[in-house]
């Protein structure tokens, strides 16, 4: 028993360190002095010094964050809609209202990204925030979907025929009911739905303009060049943004019960 | 009441419009555009044919396509056997560090696999820590050239998608009824007929759920063959974005990835069969 005990332990060890060794490996070269060297020449900030000297990359950070805050509000708005619509109505084309849903959720990204340069090429709207921000609600809407109508599945339904006994309206319902018991799936949702927006690569890609460079994207232009610590600082500095958004985001879910 | 089905309309047009118009709509024009021709001014045009589709018959791409199925189905394999094991022992932990354990699956699960993808090639550059570490073990005498190849990809892949398979293998063994297990223990079943016909049978809906997320993201993330693969490595995805990006021939493009999103379909309307009579439960 004892020997199986430790068997299970180191593999689970072992996949652990495979998880880990190399984003570790990343974090701490960014702060190593030497430039090419895998030897340790001693810590230094140097590299992060580097990346905050430089005006473009301050401008992608910012972008991609603006992009995040309002792509995500934007999503668990309609996620939330779609969500509530869902759960209490029964409707023409609900089957299909999931159907699109859960396609969202499961095609790939290369596809999408292509079906929305095509749709915002043909209706001539220039590719930049816009087509940014559009591109980054609709794939972050069914996850806001998702977690929302979870947890007001588990809401006790007889909450709303109480509400509506009492003469509350559906807007009342809304703001006075499910607002203040879903906030917390809906700040999840969102913090989801802000770190799949700053880590999007693929249908960022496609849906990119010249003028609007985004964080991410200048991430993959710098790697395909090659490995410079600078990158490594930069990495390390978005891998620790969305690490506490994700969290937050599963504080915010074990909250529920 | 007027004002509840105020409501109810405004809710239902926001939700539809928005899909409608950046879901449904652009996937349809994908369709569209795989059976329309290509011309150098403009980037879709008439007349309709089916040349893409017979274009895509071509060796050269026939090749692409095997290779790529080779090489996600090679990596859910190896997801599968690395994760499986993982995702039970998990699961039986009965401690209260086991979220903890949880949560460190689910950080790489989230997190940008494009730094993910980057942080491999300082591992397995010539000069990288895996190589340094075998030599030191002298297990081997001369670096292995990892990088650039497709053993890079593979373990690029597997390095980025293990997490996908986890979870949902997870999710299940935790729903597993214990009681079953010590009753065919009862009745004399050993570990290995234990395990071959009560605990995979009950968990292969989350084997399945797993080897479909695993699948369908390596059949077409661009970015991970040509950060570790090199040029050498070309794979439905890469194929899909030169279309697009380089080659500029749009319906080929469409028509690629129209087989493409047929071919995933097709799986998961497997998975969904082989799990009817569950419970219908949200991803």
């Amino acid at each position: 028993m004892k020997l199986k005990n430790i068997s299970v332990a180191s593999y689970l060890t072992l996949i652990y360190l495979f998880f880990y060794i190399p984003i570790g490996v990343l974090i701490i070269y960014s702060f190593n002095q030497a430039q090419y060297s895998l030897l340790w020449h001693g810590f230094s900030w140097r590299w992060y010094q580097e990346l905050f000297a430089d005006q473009s990359l301050w401008l992608a950070v910012w972008h991609s964050l603006v992009l995040g805050i309002l792509s995500s509000s934007l999503a668990t708005m309609v996620g939330l809609f779609a969500a509530v619509c869902l759960y209490r109505y029964r409707f023409f084309g609900r089957q299909l209202l999931y159907g699109v849903l859960f396609i969202l959720i499961l095609s790939p990204e290369i596809v999408m990204g292509i079906a929305l340069l095509i749709l915002f090429s043909l209706i001539k709207m220039p590719l930049g925030f816009i087509s940014l921000l559009m591109a980054h609600t609709t794939f972050c809407i069914p996850f806001v979907a998702v977690t929302a109508y979870s947890r007001l599945v588990s809401v006790d339904k007889y909450i709303f025929e109480a509400a509506k006994d009492l003469g509350a309206n559906d807007w009342m319902t809304l703001t006075s009911i499910i607002l203040p018991l879903l906030w917390p799936a809906l700040l999840a949702g969102w913090l989801l739905s802000f770190t799949l927006s700053i880590d999007d690569v693929m249908i960022s890609y496609f849906v990119v303009g010249p003028e609007f460079e985004i964080l991410p994207l200048k991430i993959y232009s710098m790697v395909r060049v090659g490995i410079k610590p600078e990158i490594n600082a930069l990495c390390t500095v978005l891998f620790f943004i969305t690490l506490s958004c994700i969290v937050m985001y599963q504080l915010l879910l074990r909250k529920k019960t | 009441m007027k004002q509840d089905s105020s409501f109810r309309s405004f809710s239902l047009s926001l939700v539809w419009i928005w899909l409608v118009l950046f879901a449904l709509l652009p996937f349809a024009l994908v369709f569209v555009a795989g059976f329309l021709s290509h011309d150098n001014d403009q980037l879709l045009s008439l007349p309709v044919t089916l040349a893409n589709f017979f274009q895509l018959h071509h060796s050269l791409y026939l090749r692409i396509f095997e290779k790529s199925l080779w090489m996600a189905g090679l990596s859910t394999l190896v997801c599968l056997l690395l994760g499986y094991p993982f995702a039970y022992a998990i699961a039986r932990i009965q401690s209260p560090i086991k979220h903890f354990l949880i949560l460190l699956v689910i950080i790489p699960f989230w997190t940008s696999s494009l730094i993910r993808s980057y942080s491999l090639i300082a591992i397995v550059k010539t000069k990288g820590l895996l190589n340094t570490l075998l030599i030191s073990l002298g297990i081997i005498s001369h670096p292995l050239p990892i990088l650039f190849t497709n053993t890079a990809v593979l373990i690029g892949l597997v390095y980025n998608l293990l997490p996908f398979m986890i979870l949902p293998i997870l999710t299940n063994v935790e729903q597993l009824d214990n009681q079953l297990i010590d009753a065919a223990r009862d009745l004399g079943a050993n570990r290995f007929t234990t395990l071959l016909r009560i605990i995979l049978p009950l968990t292969m809906p989350g084997i399945l759920a797993g080897c479909i997320l695993v699948f369908l993201p390596a059949m077409t993330i661009f970015y991970i063959p040509d950060i570790l693969g090199g040029a050498k490595s070309v794979l439905v995805g890469n194929l899909i974005q030169d279309q697009f990006l380089i080659a500029q021939n749009w319906p080929f493009g469409s028509a690629i990835s129209v087989v493409l999103t047929i071919l995933l379909a097709l799986l998961i309307l497997i998975y969904w069969r082989s799990t009817r009579g569950e419970e219908q439960e949200w991803p």
